[in-house]
C-alpha cells in the first residue's frame, strides 16, 4: 500500500480535491517502505522494518490556511480531512506571508528510483550486516554499524492545476570499525539510490584498513596545517556552508552572506575561483527530486562559480517581496574537482595531515560561519609524500568559507550521504582536497 | 544533542509538514486533543492480547506500550503568527525475548487485530535474529507493581489554555523586544503530553500521563553600518512542568550578577524579551577576549549542557559497551576505571545524582518504558565513579541486580533502550551566594546561558561557548565579553572544580532533544547546578573576519 503509482496517486488527489469548498487547496500524498539493520560488539542488536503513507491537506481562505492529515482512503475519511483542515482554516489568524499554491510547473525526469533497493529483503540486510562482521572478527576488530534503506514516493496536487509525483529509493551503510585493544579505529559511509553499488564487504574493509593503520597514535602539536579532506569531512563543512545561502537571512544583516553596509554578497566573490559548485537534479550519480515538497521545480543552478555567489534561495514569499524569481532548495550539491587521486595528492604534500571524517560539527559564530569540531576515525601525518604515522585527533576551529580560499588542490569526487527517505535524497559529489592553514585548537585523546 | 531541527522550526515559514513530528503523526484540532481515546480497562484488554499472543508463541517476556503522543507548537515572528500545529499520535509497541534475542513490532491500528500482528512481527523478528545472538539477553528481575498510575504534578495542563492566550503572549513578547530596539524576533511554544499505558508479562499495567513545556525566543541584533549580528536566546528552561511555568512569578525571578534577571521555578517571558534585546545590543559592543587561563563561574543555565556532555553521556552504559560505537560514540569511563574505586573524576567537591524523579524535571516519571519505578543514585561520589546509568538487560554486565529505571523510547513505534536520566551537580555544602564566588575571582569570565557545543566521541576534549559572559577582573565584574568558548579535558575540568554555590542557588534546565541510537531517537532531560567555580580554565577568541 504504501507505494502508490502515479496514476493510484492521481485518481485519490483529484478525489480529495473535489471535496474542497475553500478558496483553494493543496494536498501533499506520501508514502514509504523502509528497512534497518544495526549491530555493535560484531553481532546484530536491532533490526525492523516500517511502513507509512499519510495525506496532508491546505485548505485556505485568503490569507488564513489550516492543515490536517490522515492515513485512510475510504472517500468519506478524505472528506472528512478535508472539512477539518476547512475548519481550521476559518479559526486560524491570518499569515500575511502566506502564498497561494503555485499553478502547473513544468519538470525534468526523475531518475531518483532503483528497482533493486526496492527489492531489499530482510534477509539481504543480515547478509550485509555479516559481510561486515565476519572480516572484522577476523582480525581482531570490533564492529559497530549501520544499514538503512528506503523506497517510497511523493505526490502532490492543488486547486490551480498543479500535479507532481516522484518516486525514490535510497541506501546508507557506515560502519565503526576499532581494534580491540582500544587503539585504533576506522569508519565508512557509502550512500547509493541503487543498492547494486553497495558493497558492505569492500567499505568495511576500508574501515578495518584504518583501524589497523591507526593503533597508537602520535600526538603533535595543535596549529595551523596543510590538510587533505577525505569528502565525507569536507562535505560535511561545506554541506553546512550551503544550508546558510539563504536569500531572507542575508538581506535581514543575519547571515555570512550580508554586507557590512546592508545588502548582500549575491555575485561576489567569496572563495577562490576554483571552487564551483551547483545543484542537478538529473545527475547519474546523486540524482535528486526533480520538484521541491511545495511543487517548485528543480533545475540544473549554479551555487557558486568562480568563487562567486550565483545564487542564494529564495522561498516564494521572500521572493515575492523582493521582485525575485523563487530559488527552490537545492536537492543534491555537485562540487567539481579534479583529476588527482588521493594518492597523487599525498604523494604532492611535503607536510601534512589527513582527515578521514569530522565528528560532532557545530557552529560557533553564525557571522563569520565558524565552526568547532573535531577529527575521527583515521587522522594521520604526511610527511615528503608518505603518510608516517597515525596521529592522535584535533579539535579545529574553522570556517568553510576560510577553508575554500585556501585551497590548494582539488581531488576526485566522491559521493557522500545525507539522508534520503522520499524526497529525493540529500546527497552531495565532493571531491578530495587539499586545505592549507587549517586550524586545530587543541588534542582529543579519543579514540 | 541534535538542534538543527528546531533552529529550522524557529526560523520556518508555513505549515505543519516541516516540524518534527514523532512518526505517524496526524494534525489535529486542539480540541480533540482534550477528550481520551481509551479508558485505561480498555488498554488493560487491548494490552492482554499483546501479553498473551506474546506467550503463546514462545516468548519468555513480552512488554507491550499503548501511547498517545501530543504536540502543539506556536510559533511567531515580530508582528506574526508563522505556524499553529497540534499533532497526535497513537499507537501500541510490542517487545519480546524468545531464544534470548529481542524483538519488536509496532502498529498504529490500536485493535485487538493490529496489535496481535505487532506481536507476530516482534516474535518472527526476534526469532530470525537469535540466528546471530551471541549475547542472549539476561533482564534484572523487577517487581510486579499490578494496577498503578502516575502523572507529572501539573497545575494548569497547556493543552487547555486557549491558542489566543498562547499567540498574544509570544506576540506581547516580540512586541517588548521589538521595543527596546531588537531587530528581529522568532518565539516558539512547545507542549508535550505523552499518554502511556505499559503492562509486561511479569505483571504490571502502568499508566502514567506525562507534561513538557517550552517556550523559547531568538531576538536578533543587526548592525547594519559594522556588519555585526548578535542573538540572544530565551533565559527560560524546558520543563517537566505545566503552563504555570509561565506564570512568572516574582518568587522565581533572580537578581544576578552584571544586573542580569534569572529564572527559576516560572517564567516571565515578556520581561526577558525585553532584557534580551537590551542585552543584544551589548553583545555587539562588548571587548573581544584576550585568549588565554581563566577561571570560569558558571552560571546553571549555562553549566546544564556542560554537565549533560561532559557527565550525563559518558555514564551511559551502553556507550561505555560499545553498543553506540558507529553513531552517537563510546566512553573514556571505562569498566576498569569504575572497578578501581578510586578514578578521580572530579575534586573532593563534585558529587552527581542521576535521578528520574525530580518534581519540575524532563526526565521525571513514576516508572520507565520497560516497567521499573524510578529513583535517584549517585555516579560521582566525593569526586570518584562509583556506577553508571542501566537498565534490565545491561545491569547484570555491571554485578547489579536492579535496573536503574531509566529506559525510554520516543514513541510507541520506536523501541525503548537505555537513555540518559536527568544528571545533576548536587549543591555545595558552604554557603555561597554568586556574588561571593565572583569576589574571590582575580581574573575570570562569568558565563550565563548554554551556547556552542562540542565533544569528542568518548567524552574528553570538549569546547563550550555562551551567550552573556562577563569579564571579572579583582573580584568585580568589568563588562561584558565576546567572541568566547573554553577548551578543556573532561577530567581535568571537573577536577578543577573549585567551589559550588549553596542550594539557594540550585536551578535545573535541559534539553527535550538529546539524539542517540540508530534510527536516531530523542529523549528530554533536565540538569541541576548550583553557580560552579574552575580554576584556570583554557579559554579561547572565536573572532574572526572573512
Amino acid at each position: 500500500m504504501a507505494i502508490l503509482s502515479k496514476e493510484e496517486a492521481r485518481k485519490i488527489l483529484e478525489k480529495v480535491l473535489s471535496f474542497s469548498k475553500a478558496d483553494g487547496c493543496e494536498v501533499n500524498l506520501n508514502g514509504s517502505d523502509g528497512g534497518n539493520i544495526r549491530y555493535a560488539r560484531n553481532s546484530v542488536s536491532t533490526s525492523g522494518e516500517d511502513s507509512n503513507i499519510s495525506l496532508a491537506v491546505q485548505s485556505y481562505y485568503g490569507k488564513k490556511a489550516g492543515s490536517a492529515t490522515i492515513n485512510e482512503f475510504d472517500d468519506a475519511s478524505l472528506e472528512k480531512v478535508v472539512r477539518r483542515a476547512e475548519e481550521l482554516a476559518k479559526l486560524a489568524p491570518e499569515n500575511p506571508e502566506f502564498m497561494e499554491p503555485l499553478g502547473p510547473q513544468t519538470y525534468g525526469p526523475s531518475k531518483t528510483w532503483s528497482e533493486a533497493t526496492a527489492k531489499i529483503t530482510p534477509d539481504y540486510r543480515a547478509q550485509a550486516a555479516a559481510n561486515s562482521i565476519g572480516p572484522a572478527s577476523a582480525k581482531d576488530i570490533t564492529a559497530a554499524g549501520f544499514l538503512e534503506d528506503n523506497r517510497g514516493f511523493t505526490a502532490m496536487m492543488n486547486s490551480k492545476g498543479l500535479f507532481a509525483y516522484n518516486q525514490s529509493t535510497n541506501v546508507d551503510f557506515t560502519v565503526t570499525m576499532r581494534t580491540n585493544d582500544g587503539t585504533g579505529s576506522g569508519w565508512v559511509t557509502r550512500n547509493f539510490n541503487d543498492v547494486s553499488k553497495l558493497d558492505t564487504a569492500e567499505a568495511s574493509k576500508v574501515a578495518i584498513d584504518k583501524a589497523l593503520m591507526s593503533r597508537n597514535a602520535k600526538a603533535i602539536e595543535p596549529g595551523k596545517y596543510t590538510v587533505i579532506l577525505e569528502p565525507a569531512a569536507a562535505g560535511d563543512l561545506i554541506g553546512l556552508m550551503l544550508f546558510g545561502m539563504n536569500a531572507r537571512q542575508a538581506d535581514e544583516g543575519r547571515s555570512y552572506l550580508s554586507k557590512k553596509g546592508g545588502g548582500t554578497k549575491l555575485n561576489e566573490k567569496i572563495v577562490d575561483e576554483r571552487v564551483n559548485i551547483y545543484t542537478d537534479p538529473q545527475h547519474d550519480d546523486v540524482p535528486a527530486s526533480p520538484w521541491m515538497p511545495n511543487g517548485l521545480a528543480r533545475k540544473k543552478m549554479d551555487l557558486i562559480r568562480g568563487g562567486v555567489v550565483k545564487n542564494l534561495i529564495y522561498d516564494r514569499y521572500w521572493a515575492s517581496q523582493k521582485n525575485v524569481e523563487a530559488v527552490p532548495l537545492p536537492g543534491n550539491r555537485i562540487m567539481e574537482g579534479g583529476s588527482a587521486s588521493l594518492e597523487d595528492m599525498i604523494k604532492d604534500t611535503k607536510k601534512g595531515i589527513l582527515v578521514t571524517r569530522f565528528w560532532y560539527i557545530r557552529a560557533v559564530d553564525p557571522q563569520t560561519l565558524l565552526y568547532t569540531g573535531l577529527t575521527r576515525d583515521g587522522t594521520f601525518y604526511i610527511e615528503n609524500g608518505v603518510i608516517k604515522h597515525p596521529i592522535k585527533n584535533f579539535r579545529f576551529n574553522e570556517s568553510p568559507v576560510i577553508m575554500l580560499n585556501n585551497l590548494e588542490t582539488l581531488g576526485k569526487q566522491v559521493r557522500v550521504g545525507g539522508g534520503g527517505g522520499p524526497g529525493g535524497g540529500g546527497s552531495s559529489l565532493i571531491p578530495y582536497m587539499k586545505i592549507r592553514d587549517f586550524t586545530f585548537t587543541s588534542l582529543s585523546d579519543a579514540v | 544533542m541534535k538542534r538543527r531541527d528546531f533552529i529550522q522550526l524557529a526560523g520556518m515559514g508555513a505549515g505543519a509538514m516541516m516540524l518534527p513530528m514523532p512518526a505517524f503523526s496526524r494534525t489535529v484540532d486542539p480540541a480533540e486533543m482534550l477528550v481520551p481515546l481509551m479508558d485505561v480497562k480498555q488498554k488493560k484488554a487491548l494490552a492482554d492480547v499483546a501479553l498473551n499472543t506474546a506467550r503463546s508463541l514462545g516468548a519468555t517476556y513480552a512488554d507491550v506500550r499503548i501511547g498517545r503522543y501530543l504536540n502543539q507548537f506556536v510559533a511567531t515572528r515580530e508582528k506574526k503568527v508563522q505556524g499553529i500545529t497540534n499533532t497526535e499520535s497513537f499507537g501500541t509497541g510490542v517487545r519480546v525475548i524468545v531464544n534470548g534475542t529481542w524483538g519488536f513490532g509496532a502498529s498504529n491500528e490500536v485493535t485487538p487485530d493490529g496489535i496481535k500482528k505487532a506481536t507476530e512481527r516482534a516474535v518472527a523478528i526476534a526469532k530470525a535474529n537469535s540466528k546471530f545472538q551471541k549475547e542472549p539477553v539476561k533482564l534484572a528481575t523487577t517487581p510486579s507493581y499490578g494496577e498503578v498510575s502516575w502523572k507529572t504534578p501539573i497545575q494548569k495542563n497547556g493543552f487547555e489554555v486557549s491558542i489566543k492566550d498562547k499567540v498574544d503572549l509570544l506576540l506581547n513578547a516580540n512586541a517588548k523586544a521589538m521595543e527596546k530596539g531588537a531587530s528581529f524576533v522568532n518565539s516558539l511554544l512547545f507542549l508535550v503530553n505523552e499518554q502511556k499505558y505499559f503492562a509486561s508479562t511479569e505483571g504490571s499495567y502502568i499508566d502514567q500521563d506525562i507534561h513538557r513545556t517550552w517556550p523559547n525566543f531568538s531576538v536578533s541584533m543587526v548592525d547594519r553600518q559594522s556588519g555585526q549580528f548578535k542573538n540572544r536566546s530565551a533565559f527560560s528552561a524546558p520543563v517537566g512542568m505545566g503552563y504555570e511555568y509561565l506564570d512568572g512569578k516574582a518568587e522565581d525571578k533572580i537578581q544576578g550578577p552584571g544586573g542580569i534577571i534569572l529564572y527559576n521555578k516560572s517564567y516571565d517571558i515578556v520581561e526577558d524579551a525585553a532584557m534580551a534585546a537590551e542585552q543584544a545590543k551589548q553583545m555587539i559592543a562588548a571587548k573581544s577576549v584576550e585568549p588565554g587561563k581563566y577561571d570560569l563561574v558558571l552560571e546553571p543555565s549555562h553549566m546544564w549542557l556542560t554537565i549533560h556532555e561532559s557527565v550525563g553521556h559518558p555514564t551511559e552504559l551502553d556507550r561505555v559497551l560499545g553498543y553506540e560505537a558507529n553513531y552517537a560514540g563510546t566512553s573514556f569511563l571505562t569498566l576498569d576505571k569504575w572497578q578501581s574505586k578510586n578514578f578521580k573524576f572530579g575534586s573532593k567537591i563534585v558529587n552527581f545524582m542521576a535521578d528520574k524523579t525530580q518534581v519540575g524535571s524532563l526526565g521525571a516519571v513514576g516508572f520507565d518504558d520497560e516497567g521499573v519505578k524510578c529513583k535517584s543514585w549517585e555516579l560521582i561520589k566525593d569526586g570518584v565513579l562509583v556506577n553508571y546509568q542501566a537498565i534490565r538487560d545491561q545491569v547484570n554486565i555491571i554485578g547489579q541486580k536492579e535496573s536503574h529505571g531509566c529506559c525510554y523510547s520516543q514513541s510507541w513505534s520506536d523501541v525503548q533502550f537505555q537513555r540518559m536520566a536527568n544528571v545533576s551537580l548536587q549543591a555545595g555544602r558552604e554557603q555561597v551566594t554568586p556574588e561571593q564566588m565572583i569576589s574571590g575571582v582575580d581574573k575570570g569570565i562569568y558565563i550565563v546561558k548554554d551556547g556552542s557545543f562540542s565533544i569528542d566521541q568518548q567524552r574528553y576534549n570538549f569546547q563550550f561557548g555562551g551567550v552573556l559572559f562577563f569579564e571579572i577582573k579583582n573580584g568585580k565584574i568589568a563588562g561584558m565579553l565576546k567572541d568566547v568558548a573554553y577548551q578543556a579535558n573532561t577530567q581535568e575540568f571537573w577536577n578543577s572544580c573549585a567551589q559550588i554555590c549553596d542550594e539557594r542557588d540550585y536551578r535545573l534546565n535541559g534539553a527535550f532533544n538529546d539524539g542517540k541510537g540508530q534510527p536516531s531517537q530523542s529523549n528530554a532531560v533536565s540538569h541541576g547546578s548550583a553557580t560552579t567555580r574552575f580554576n584556570g580554565v583554557n579559554v579561547i577568541n572565536t573572532g574572526r573576519t572573512i
